[in-house]
This record gives C-alpha cells, structure tokens and sequence, in this order.
C-alpha cells in the first residue's frame, strides 16, 4: 500500500511526460485522476492505520545495496500516517488549484508530481538513505517551479529557497553518516539503528546538525528567511504544497530522526530549541503585522505557526508532542487554504498589496468566506482544529517552559490582531471601483477550498480519531525519549 | 616461460582494429570517410565481446607483470563502453570541423589499447609505459583541430605539463625500486610489510609518484593545465578528457595504492586526503566564476576527482565499491553533459553558458538530459550522482575521515549553485533565436542512452553494484 502510494506521483510524473504538451485537457485529467487515487489510499492508509496495535505499520522492505545495508524500507506510525493523510489532501486541493495554469502545463504538473513523489517517500520511508534521498528529491523540483511560474522576485525566490533548503540538507547528510559511522552496524535502517545507544557526547554534537538541518526546512528562526521570499514568489498550488507540506517535512525529519536517535542529544539542546522555537513564535507574529503583501503575511504566519510545532516538540512531553503534530496537521491545511485563497485574489486583481485591496467580500463572497476560516484558525478560534492544537502545545509548554508558554499565547493574541485587521481590511469596507468587474472563486475552487474547510472543522469539533492516531506515534516517541506518560 | 597468449586477445583485437582503421583510411575515397566511426566502432564493440573470453579469470603474467583478474575486466568492458560512446558522439563533430578522421579514429582506438594495458598493469613500468601511450594519444587529439590556435595552444599546454609531470613520475618509480628493489606491486607490497622501517627513499618515491598522477587526475596544486586545455581541445577530446583519462588513472591509482603501497598506508592517508580536500574546496569555488561551459565543465571535473581522491584516501572494501561506483556514475553523467555541448556546438557553434538561454523552448529533450546530467553531478536524487556519492560519502565516513565528508558535502552544496546557474539559463533564459534545433536520429540515441544510464544506475544500482564487488574482491585491503 505505501509503494502504491510513493508510486502514484511517481507514475503520474512519467504518464505527463510522454503526453504531448499540445494536450493540455490530458495532461490535467491526467493528475487529476492520479491525485484522486493518491488522495484515495492516502485515506485509506489513515483509516486503516490501527492505533491500537501502534508502532510501524504495513512495512514492507527490499533489498537495494546490500553492501551499504541501504533497504527500500516503507512504514508508517501515527505520526507519518496524519502526514500521508495531509500530503493526499493537499495534493488533491493543489492539482484542483492549479487549473487555470497556462504556461508550460506539462512541464509544471510533471515537477509537481516528482515533488510529491518526495514528500510521500519521506513520510513512509524507514531507511535513512531513502529518507534522504525523498527529502532531496522533493527540493529539487521547486526551483525550477518557483522560477518558471512564479511572480515577486521568484528567481531571487527560487534560488534563496534551493541554497537555503539544500545547504540544510547538506548538515543532515553529514550528520547520517556519522551515525552511520558511529553506530558501524552497516546499515541505515532507522528501526536497527535506533536501537542503538549513542554515546553521549556523539549525542550532543550531531543533534544540532538533524536541528538545524531539518530545522531551516521547518522554517527555524533564524533559518527561516527563504520561506517568506520562497512562499511569495511560487505559484500558488506550489505555496500551498510548499507551506502545507513540505515544511512538514521539516519538522517531521526533526522527530524521526533526530529525536529518535539522539534522545539525550535533544534533552541536552532542549533550552535552545524551545528558546528558538519561541523567537519563531513571536517573531513570525510580529513580523506578520508588518507585512503588506498577503502572501508575506501568511508566509510570516506559517513562520509563527511552525514555530508553534516546534515548540510543541521541544518540550519533550506528550501533550506538547501531541499538539506539535495535530499542529503540523491543522497548520498544513489552514495554510494550504490561506495561500489557495490569496491565489484566487491575485489572479483577479494582480495585486495582494493590503492597501490597494479593499471590500473584496462583495464581489467575491466565497473567496471571503474560504478565507475568514483559514483566518479564524490560525488565530486559534475553538472548535476549529488550529485551537485544539495550540491548545495541546501550550499545556506542554505551561507544564515544562512556562515562560515559553506565556509568549506562545502573548503570539496568538498578536494572530488575532493581524489577521482580523486583515480581514477586516481587504474584505469588508467600501469597495474600491477598480474592482468593481472581478469575479468570485470558480467552482472548482470553491470545491477545493471547501474540502480544507470541512477537515478544518472535522478535526476542530471532532479531534478524537486524528488524536488517538497521532498519540500512538507519540507515545512510542515519548518512551524513546525516556519522558513516558 | 609459458605464456598463453589467449590472454591477450583484447589486446590483439584493438590493436589490430586501431591499425585497420589507419589502413582503411589510406584508400577510402574523401566521400567515404563518414564510415570510419563505424569500423572503429566495430572494433570496439568487437573487443567488448573478446573480453567476454577472459571473463571470470584469475591469471599472472610475465610474473605479475599483467595481471588478467575481474577488476581488469570490469574497467575494460567500462572503458571500451565509454570508447564506443565517444565515437558516437564524435562522429558528428569530426564530420564537420575536423580533417583527416583517419587518423582521429586510429589514434583514438590506441589510446583505448593503452587504456586496457592500464587496467591490466602489476608492475610499475608496465603502467608507466601504458600511461605514456594514453598520454601520446591524448596529446595528438587534444591538438587535432590545428586550424584553430586554441586548440594547438592546448596540446602544446598538454604536452609539456604531462611530459613535466611523466618526468616526475618516472624518478619517483626510479627511488620506489632503488629503495624496496623490486618494480611489481605485490613486490612493493611484501617488501613494505617485511620491513619495520618504512625507507625514506621510498616515502619520497611515493610523494613524486602522487605529484605525477596529480597533473593526470587533475588534483589541486597540479590542475592548472585542464582549464585551458578542456577549453582549447576539439569538445569531445575534452569529454574524453574529462572522463575516460580520469577513469582510467583513478583504476590505476587505486590498484597501485591497494596492491602495492597498502602496508605504507599511514604515511600516505594523510597525503591523499588532504590532496583530495584541496581538490574538491578549490575546484568547486572556481567553477562559480566560470562564463564558458566546457571550463566550468573543467573545473567541475577538478571537484569531481577531488571525490574520487577521496576514495583512494579511505582505501577500504566499501571505499573501493563507493570509487568505482562514484566513476561510474560521475562518468555517465559527465558524458551525457558534454554529449549535449557537443551536439549544441554542432548545431550552432557556441559554447558560452549564456548561449544556453531557452534551451527548454528550441530543444525540450536535449534541456531535459542536460539537467538531468548536472543534477546528478551535483548529486541530487533521483539522478546516479546522488547514490554514488552517498555511498563513497558513507564509505569515507566509516574510515574515520568524517572531516573530509564535511569538505566534501560543501562542496557539494556549492557546486549545486554553478549547475543552477545553467539549468537557470535553460528553462529560465530568453532565446535568442526561436527556432527549434533538430537533431540527428544518432544523437537522440546517444543522449536517450546516457540520460537513462544516469537515472538507472540511479534508482535500480543493485545489478551494476554486484559487478563492482566482483571487481574490488581482487584487491587486497589494509586491516
């Protein structure tokens, strides 16, 4: 099943190659058709997922380098199974975002299928090579999509995002080989190696690099300046595949392979990581506020929202851990919603400038509606799903780092001030003339926005199910970690 | 002595080939010659099959002197493949811009000859000889295009820095059997491990042995000929340069270090790795500044054997896999890159990276094999380079040399950013002309076959890893 999933994008990739470009009604149908199937077994594997039982589920492993102990080694525990869940919907809502793409059709859904392909593989991949080699892959694509299609500075965009994404990578790697070294099992199979007992002072040098690695791909102050410049210069299906998922990717590495591996590595650097996380927080919060560009303010907003993940993952308690991931979940949707919706607005009016868009809601009542939830969670509004996250993280947070946990609530609060002076900005107020000829959301993406909506309050109103899931993957973290119940 | 000259039938075959191609040549009429590349490809592929007659084998010759094992196999079946393909990918090229493809073709065959000797060689003036041959074979075809200075600058170049640096190597072969009194390595090797002190005479034989194979493989402080020389040299003598030549000494390299100078490992590592660092930081740097493709290529390729280097520094079982795999990948890649150039420079003469500007628009396949090929050489999945350098990376670290895996992975990031560079002009520059390009049905082939190559060995490396294996099992390895 996971194969299939990894597959799926993979296949798709290749069908788009072969079609000509002169087709473009294939070429949509085409990914459309693959991201339903993806979507399909991405629920499947959710649904299917016992959190009963825990632990890694539906592995199946092949030989590929024996010399080098390197294995295709595919499972998932509850933590990667909410993800796998995420990548699908994503996927799904980005293909549908993307319909109105003109130029290089062909070009454009084949990177993005090979960037899915990569975030699937890293999400169900239990060798560390093959971990690695998804991680990769899923960088590698967004250069070219944020160079080709995207506007605001995209080559500067792109090629921040690349250096910044892979010079991160470039820690990881260094860091997978001393533990490769250091562990001389032959193998890179994390399940083997985690077993192992790193020495302490190992521990404490090369968990920084999986940090900071992993880190600048989750948007870690002060690694984090490549994602508002990358975010505002992509295309907007790759915005929201970008800051919905791909900064998963970031967080996600940080708890399989760093905390996995080095739990007393990351108990030595907790301070620090906790202190980053909360910069991240605030800074992201205050730098929001003072963005014009909608796009930077919800880049900036993810910056913060991330940092809440990491927040939650730096207390090394359950709770926190919890919310870290049920965030990493909600977060993913909201901002695939939040960067769906300022697509729409910018493909109608060519500008996200806050000062030139006013009254929107009148000409385009859908998109604002679509857009007021995305808002309403990510300032943390009860029975949508960002509430029931921040919630979790900062019960961790209050319980191990309560300075931390004072300002994590101090950011919601300063959330709620931008984003409803946002609202309130671009959708309500009298409308300007020049936009007195545009057009609501189509169909299709009311369609896509919708389903974001729905999950948004499935998972606000109802957590239960994601959370039982998610605490089977935490509680196997958590006793790693030494920290248990 | 009884030797059975069976042994030798690759050897005879190419041989026998090179000279029919001379011979041929003296009474093909002018319109005839564009079948040249075929006879030499005939004799290629006619080699490729007569190895299959030694294959699996375990033989000394000459008392170790020639040496036929699996490892020699392994390379000469590469090195003829990477021959076939660079008659392939010359045919067009000598066609238009070159005269008497004759000779072309017959010395090109040679230096394939001495390329197989050098994978063969046990002994230190065996390798030496079959070097220098590859070496005069090159020094030719680099100056081939004698209608244009560049290219007569770069042999001149060529020929004084290697017969500088043959110079070099043989008074260090001269000192390593002064002091140990024997030429063969295992000799070298038995020798080293009777004495209790290693000679000095030998230590400073080996110090000018790698100074020579320096300028070879191009490693920093002994690289400064390749730019100009990649730059002056008809482009696919400079892919041939850039890979075959670089494939073939780190071959020799790695059997002479493991078969020979093995016991006297603890003074050369240091040597090597550092060599290797030097290699890869300065390489790399450079290549950023570069405005013209072949020299960016060039100074690539300098990264490249700094990797290579690395390998020989660790010098272990899974080193050696990780070396070979690493040339393998690097040489696929490489070639298909230069493929593109050259195809690029037959259609339209220009060899400037700004010349590559939507490339995408003119010529979608050629823009995608080409940023298939850098992507790999920057070592980014799904690409050969990503697997091959993660391996020799893995293999480098589990020898204890993590430091020279820190260089190494920079240098990795840097050379990202110069392949970006290009890739940026391809998919992101305004062409100058609209017109798409149209190639030749041969080229498609070739760039279909090199651009497959670089993702199999890729994604699916098991089988061309088990033929690795095969091949280091002949050396043997420090404890």
């Amino acid at each position: 099943m996971l194969l299939i999933l990894v597959t799926v994008p993979a296949t798709a990739a290749g069908v788009i190659l072969v079609i000509p470009s002169s087709r473009p009604g294939a070429i949509k149908g085409t990914a459309l058709l693959f991201a339903t199937v993806g979507l399909a077994f991405s629920v499947m594997t959710f649904v299917a997922y016992d959190h009963a039982e825990a632990g890694f589920q539906f592995q199946r492993q092949w030989q590929w380098i024996e010399s080098l102990g390197v294995t295709v080694h595919f499972g998932v525990d509850g933590i990667s199974a909410i993800m796998v869940l995420l990548t699908g919907i994503v996927m799904f809502t980005g293909v549908v975002m993307s319909w109105s793409i003109e130029k290089r059709l062909k070009e454009y859904f084949f990177l993005f299928m090979i960037l899915l392909t990569g975030v699937y593989g890293t999400f169900v991949s239990l060798d560390l090579f093959f971990l690695f080699f998804f991680y990769e892959l899923a960088v590698l694509p967004m250069y070219l999509l944020i160079a080709v299609w995207g506007s605001t500075r995209k080559e500067y965009g792109a090629l921040k995002l690349v250096l910044y994404l892979v010079g991160g990578s470039v820690l990881v790697w260094i860091a997978l080989i001393a533990v490769y070294a250091e562990a001389s099992l032959g193998t890179f199979n994390l399940l083997a190696l985690q077993e192992v007992e790193f020495a302490k002072d190992f521990q404490n040098i090369f968990f920084p690099l999986f940090l900071i690695g992993f880190g600048v791909l989750a948007g870690l102050w002060p690694f984090h300046t490549w994602s508002p410049d990358g975010h505002a210069a992509a295309p907007t299906a790759v915005s929201m595949l970008h800051a919905g998922v791909l900064m998963k990717l970031g967080a996600y590495g940080i708890i399989r392979v760093g905390m996995t591996l080095f739990p007393e590595g990351v108990a030595h650097w907790q301070v620090l990581f906790i202190s980053l996380a909360t910069v991240n927080v605030v800074y992201g919060s205050l730098a929001a506020m003072a963005q014009r560009d909608l796009k930077y303010i919800v880049a900036y907003s993810s910056v913060a929202h991330m940092g809440l993940v990491l927040m939650g993952l730096a207390t090394l308690e359950r709770t926190g851990m919890s919310g870290a991931v049920l965030q990493m979940f909600s977060h993913g949707i909201m901002t695939a919603l939040f960067f769906a919706v300022v697509g729409i607005i910018y493909d109608r009016t060519h500008t996200r400038d806050i000062d030139l868009l006013q009254g929107l809601s009148k000409r385009m009542g859908l998109a604002a509606v679509l857009f007021i939830f995305a808002g309403l969670t990510s300032l943390g509004m009860p029975g949508l799903s960002g509430f029931v996250a921040e919630v979790l993280v900062f019960v961790g947070a209050f319980r191990t780092f309560p300075v931390a946990g004072v300002f994590g609530v101090i950011a919601a609060m300063l959330t709620a001030v931008y984003i409803l002076r946002l609202i309130a900005k671009v959708f309500y107020g009298p409308l300007d003339d020049r936009w007195q000829g545009i057009q609501d959301a189509a169909r299709h993406e009311v369609f896509a926005g919708a389903l974001l909506v729905i999950m948004l309050v499935l998972v606000g109103v109802y957590p239960t199910p994601f959370l039982d899931v998610i605490n089977s993957g935490v509680d196997t973290l958590a006793a790693g970690l030494g920290v248990g119940e | 002595m009884n030797v059975d000259f069976a042994l030798f039938i690759p050897e005879f075959v190419m041989a026998g080939m090179a000279l029919v191609v001379l011979t041929v040549d003296l009474f093909l009429p002018q319109d005839r010659k564009h079948w040249l590349p075929y006879i030499a490809l005939v004799g290629i592929l006619g080699t490729m099959g007569s190895v299959f007659t030694i294959a699996g084998k375990s033989e000394e010759l000459y008392g170790g002197l020639f040496l036929v094992d699996n490892f020699a196999v392994f390379f000469k079946v590469f090195l003829l493949a990477v021959g076939a393909f660079m008659v392939l990918a010359s045919a067009e090229y000598v066609k238009k811009n070159l005269t008497r493809p004759g000779e072309f073709y017959g010395i090109l065959l040679f230096s394939i000859l001495a390329m197989m000797t050098m994978t063969a060689a046990g002994e230190l003036l065996t390798a030496y000889i079959s070097l220098e041959l590859f070496s005069f074979s090159l020094y030719i075809l680099a100056s081939y295009a004698i209608h244009r200075p560049k290219s007569v600058e770069a042999g001149l170049k060529y020929i004084l820095v290697g017969a500088f640096s043959s110079a070099i190597l043989l008074y260090g072969l001269s000192l390593i059997y002064g002091s140990l009194g024997t030429t063969t390595f295992s000799g070298i090797a038995d020798a080293l491990a009777g004495n209790d002190d290693i000679p000095v005479a030998f230590l400073a034989g080996l110090v000018l042995v790698v100074v020579g194979f320096g300028f070879k493989i191009t490693a920093v402080p002994f690289h400064m000929w390749a730019p100009d020389v990649y730059e002056g040299a008809p482009t696919p003598v400079t892919a041939y340069l850039a890979v075959a030549s670089k494939a073939v000494s780190f071959a020799l390299l790695l059997r002479l270090f493991a078969m020979a100078f093995g016991p006297a490992m603890d003074e050369w590592r240091p040597i090597i790795a550092g060599l290797a660092a030097a290699t890869i930081v300065l390489g790399n740097l450079v290549a950023m500044a570069q405005h013209n493709i072949k020299r960016m290529l060039a100074y690539s390729s300098i990264g490249q054997a700094g990797y290579l280097l690395m390998g020989i520094a660790a010098l272990s079982p899974l080193a050696s896999n990780g070396l070979l795999f690493h040339i393998v990948g690097y040489s696929a890649a490489n070639f298909a890159a230069f493929a593109c150039i050259i195809a690029y420079e037959n259609l339209t003469g220009k060899e400037e990276i700004s010349d590559y500007a939507g490339l995408s628009r003119r010529q979608p396949f050629m823009a995608l094999v080409l940023s298939g090929a850098l992507f790999s050489l920057a070592g980014l999945p799904v690409f050969a380079g990503f697997a091959t350098k993660f391996y020799l990376f893995a293999a480098v670290g589990n020898e204890g040399l993590l430091w020279l895996v820190i260089v190494a992975v920079a240098g990795s990031l840097v050379s990202l950013y110069y392949y970006l560079m290009v890739i940026k002009q391809i998919y992101l520059g305004e062409p100058e002309e609209d017109e798409p390009l149209r190639l030749s049905v041969s080229t498609v082939g070739l760039l279909g076959a090199l651009g497959a190559a670089v993702v199999i060995f890729g994604v699916y490396p098991g089988p061309l890893i088990n033929l690795i294996e095969k091949a280091t099992a002949v050396l043997p390895m420090p404890v």
